[in-house]
């Protein structure tokens, strides 16, 4: 007995004297632990002291804020050292719906609402059963008849009058929602036993991501009516959801077999010595837990597809980047297009960044577990 | 155990398929009768439409006269050369802020990612901003902002001059430059043949190391075959090195190195959208290696920069490898959005030639076999690489 006691305590770390101020300490330790790092802290204050400065002045002590209607004088007057946002005020309108009816803009800006309420109900766990299914296919149905109208007494607007926001919106979130099950079609077609399938599901899956979209883009806009019975043709915005659709199939797919790669083999096993079919077992038990493993670099892919969807710019479909490039040829404001695109690259960034930071509480959620 | 119950070998009958195979024969027949099925209706609506609009299909038209100017080329190009020459050249563009752009971008993205882990609280703080704006805001409109940036530059005749030499202006960035021809493109090759006959005998030299454990250094071989080589060549041929420093006549530079202030916003663009990413996959990297491996270096009395070289960068890599294959990748497909702003690479030359030409197919085509191939060579290259320095489990 007396042995085990008589060995020594194992020494513990001995504790730094804590002396000081603790604002101070924490300098010491974060800004000033070394010398070199002293240096390094003093130089990047000053050049952010600059920076700050130089972008205050310009951004806010020499801004104009409001001007009158049509009128970009003030602005002119400023020119070079000071930012003109005025002119958000001014095009505002123009940059976040196009050219909707302009008395009718409440449809689109109604379904913008729609759009991030779905969005945001999606994030929580409690809701994420069937009924969130159905959920998704009555909201979008809702924002079909909002944006398009026609009946319940709204006026219809054809879809080449949509745009701005609701345009990217829409091409993101019906880009996902008809993607994500073709992605999980495609991710268990590539790792099905039967060859034909396997293999065009990786000539499918190859072909799309090794070609850059905007070539998809092209195609789907200079090439798909060539692919149609003559006289038969569909609207552009279409064609370019049809290419986003495919798009993110592609990318979703991937995510989705690395899911699938993590489920233990014991689980297919298992699912297969209760006698379950193919796709019984695929939907009840492989998915469920293929998807929750994945999760993260889902949320990670839908922001890059949600940045993506700027690309239709280059074959003319009025989604917001589009909107906000045409809304400064207008000759009077065309030399405060930097203005613009800091307005619209914070629209950008409030939706990325928010699914940014989801995507990393659930990457925490998943690593506490 | 199972010595004791040897099995009897599966009989196995042509044509006696049970029912598990019969209904994989019977989707595999359904989902590829499908494909071929929607494949031909494409295809026989395609050839009606293309002869109803009388464009011959085929790539007869790259003979042709292009006739569509492009203002910024690395190869000698005039509106008079074929369609063929026009693709080359915009290949040549593709590459030329490809390959810049991943090099600059994994240098600008290391930095940053090893900043998010420095010490100094200010500077991972700075990076972090760095890298959460940068990845949260469209690459395009990245793109489309620095070029207006670039437009709203002063005349060439009130550059700013950052550095003596280096010129800012609404023409791009000029810098000072060595004129390269054939003569030094010689020299350049000796040293090229001099580093890789350098890294066989580099290998020579380990191998005999492991045998018998006497250190032989290198260095003495980098000196002669990677230096002294190339400069020994280079006063033979009497080449001549001198800077040529860009002068303002008139409207305009001379001398010097002009990047185009199309190509200029575009590899700004790429580099730093995509370092933001880079760092992000290096901070996770070197986060990877476990603390217990810096602790058993550092016990070891290793110096930090052998420590670093020797043992956290070769396990880093390993995490950082994969993914970084497919940002470069990203970024080469992403050199596509020039198209936006008119810097002429393949994609924005076929989309001319399709305009002027009607050959959608084929210009189509072109691009996806153009971006298939670098993709490949580049997935293949990492792949090597990543093979090469993959865990070797003895």
């Amino acid at each position: 007995m007396s042995a085990v006691t008589d060995i020594p305590e194992a020494p513990r770390a001995a504790r730094r004297p804590q002396i000081g101020n603790p604002a101070l300490r924490w300098l010491r330790t974060n800004l000033f632990s070394s010398i070199p790092n002293g240096i390094l802290t003093v130089v990047l204050l000053a050049l952010l002291a600059k920076g700050i400065f130089s972008f205050a002045q310009w951004g806010l002590a020499n801004a104009v804020w409001l001007t009158p209607a049509n009128d970009s004088s003030a602005c002119r007057a400023v020119r070079g050292v000071g930012a003109c946002w005025a002119i958000i005020p001014e095009k505002y309108r123009f940059i976040l719906f196009g050219t909707y009816p302009f008395d009718e803009q409440w449809r689109p800006a109604l379904s913008v609402v729609l759009f991030i309420a779905l969005y945001f109900l999606s994030t929580r766990r409690a809701l994420w059963r069937r009924e969130l299914a159905y959920l998704w296919i009555g909201a979008l149905a809702l924002i079909s008849v909002l944006m398009w109208g026609g009946v319940f007494g709204l006026s219809f607007v054809s879809q080449d009058r949509w745009g701005g926001l609701p345009v990217t919106l829409i091409l993101a979130t019906f880009g996902l929602a008809f993607g994500f099950p073709l992605g999980i079609l495609v991710a268990l077609g590539r790792r099905s036993k039967l060859p034909a399938i396997r293999s065009l599901s990786v000539l499918y899956v190859e072909l799309i991501r090794g070609v850059p979209l905007v070539s998809l883009l092209f195609m789907a806009s200079v090439m798909f009516p060539l692919f149609m019975p003559s006289g038969f043709n569909i609207d552009k915005l279409l064609r370019a959801q049809i290419a986003i659709i495919l798009f993110a199939g592609a990318y979703l797919a991937e995510v989705i077999r690395g899911g699938l790669q993590a489920v233990p083999r014991g689980q297919y096993e298992a699912a297969d010595a209760l006698g379950l079919s193919y796709w019984r077992k695929h939907r009840l038990i492989v998915l469920p837990q293929a998807i929750r493993h994945v999760i993260p670099p889902l949320v990670n892919t839908f922001i890059a597809f949600f940045k993506d969807t700027s690309l239709v710019l280059i074959i003319g479909i009025f989604d917001l980047l589009t909107t906000a490039k045409t809304a400064i040829i207008d000759p009077a404001w065309q030399q405060f297009s930097v203005e613009v695109y800091i307005f619209v690259a914070a629209i950008y960034f409030m939706f990325c960044f928010a699914m940014s930071r989801y995507s990393r509480s659930l990457e925490a959620h998943t690593a506490s577990r | 155990m199972t010595a004791d119950h040897p099995r009897p070998p599966p009989r196995r009958r042509l044509f006696a398929l049970g029912r598990n195979e019969l209904k994989g024969l019977f989707w595999q027949v359904l989902v590829v009768g499908i494909a071929l099925a929607v494949i031909a209706f494409l295809w026989s609506n395609t050839v009606t439409n293309l002869s109803a609009r009388r464009i011959t299909t085929g790539f007869a038209f790259l003979g042709r006269e292009a006739g569509m100017p492009i203002a910024d080329s690395l190869l000698a190009y005039s509106p008079r050369d074929p369609y063929l020459w026009a693709f080359v050249v915009g290949i040549a563009n593709t590459l030329r802020v490809a390959v810049i752009g991943i090099v600059l971008a994994t240098l600008l993205g290391t930095l940053i990612g090893i900043s998010r882990l420095s010490a100094n609280w200010l500077l991972s703080r700075l990076a972090a901003v760095y890298v959460e704006t940068l990845r949260d805001i469209p690459l395009l409109l990245q793109l489309l902002f620095w070029y207006v940036l670039m437009q709203a530059l002063p005349a060439a005749r009130a550059a700013w001059r950052p550095v003596e030499g280096v010129f800012l202006s609404n023409r791009g960035l000029i810098l000072p430059a060595i004129p390269i021809g054939s003569p030094q493109l010689w020299v350049l090759g000796t040293a090229v043949l001099g580093l890789v006959v350098f890294y066989v005998i580099r290998r020579r030299l380990i191998a005999q190391q492991m045998r018998d454990g006497r250190p032989r250094p290198a260095w003495p071989f980098a000196l002669g075959l990677i230096v002294a080589l190339p400069a020994a060549v280079s006063l033979v041929l009497g080449v001549s090195w001198t800077i040529e420093w860009p002068q303002l006549r008139g409207f305009n530079f001379v001398g010097g190195l002009t990047l185009a202030p199309e190509y200029f916003a575009l590899l700004i663009a790429l580099v730093t959208y995509t370092s933001a990413f880079i760092a992000e996959i290096v901070r996770s990297g070197i986060q990877s290696v476990p603390r217990g491996q810096w602790d058993a270096a550092n016990a070891l009395g290793l110096r930090r920069s052998f420590m670093l070289r020797q043992i956290i960068l070769p396990q880093a890599l390993r995490v950082i490898v994969p993914p970084m294959t497919s940002q470069y990748l990203n970024l080469t497909k992403n050199s596509s959005l020039a198209v936006a702003i008119g810097y002429q690479d393949v994609v924005s030359v076929a989309n001319t030639t399709l305009n002027q030409t009607g050959q959608a197919i084929e210009a189509i085509t072109l691009i996806m076999a153009v971006f298939l191939t670098i993709s490949l060579s580049i997935s293949f290259f990492m792949n090597w690489y990543n093979a090469r320095i993959a865990l070797v489990e003895r």
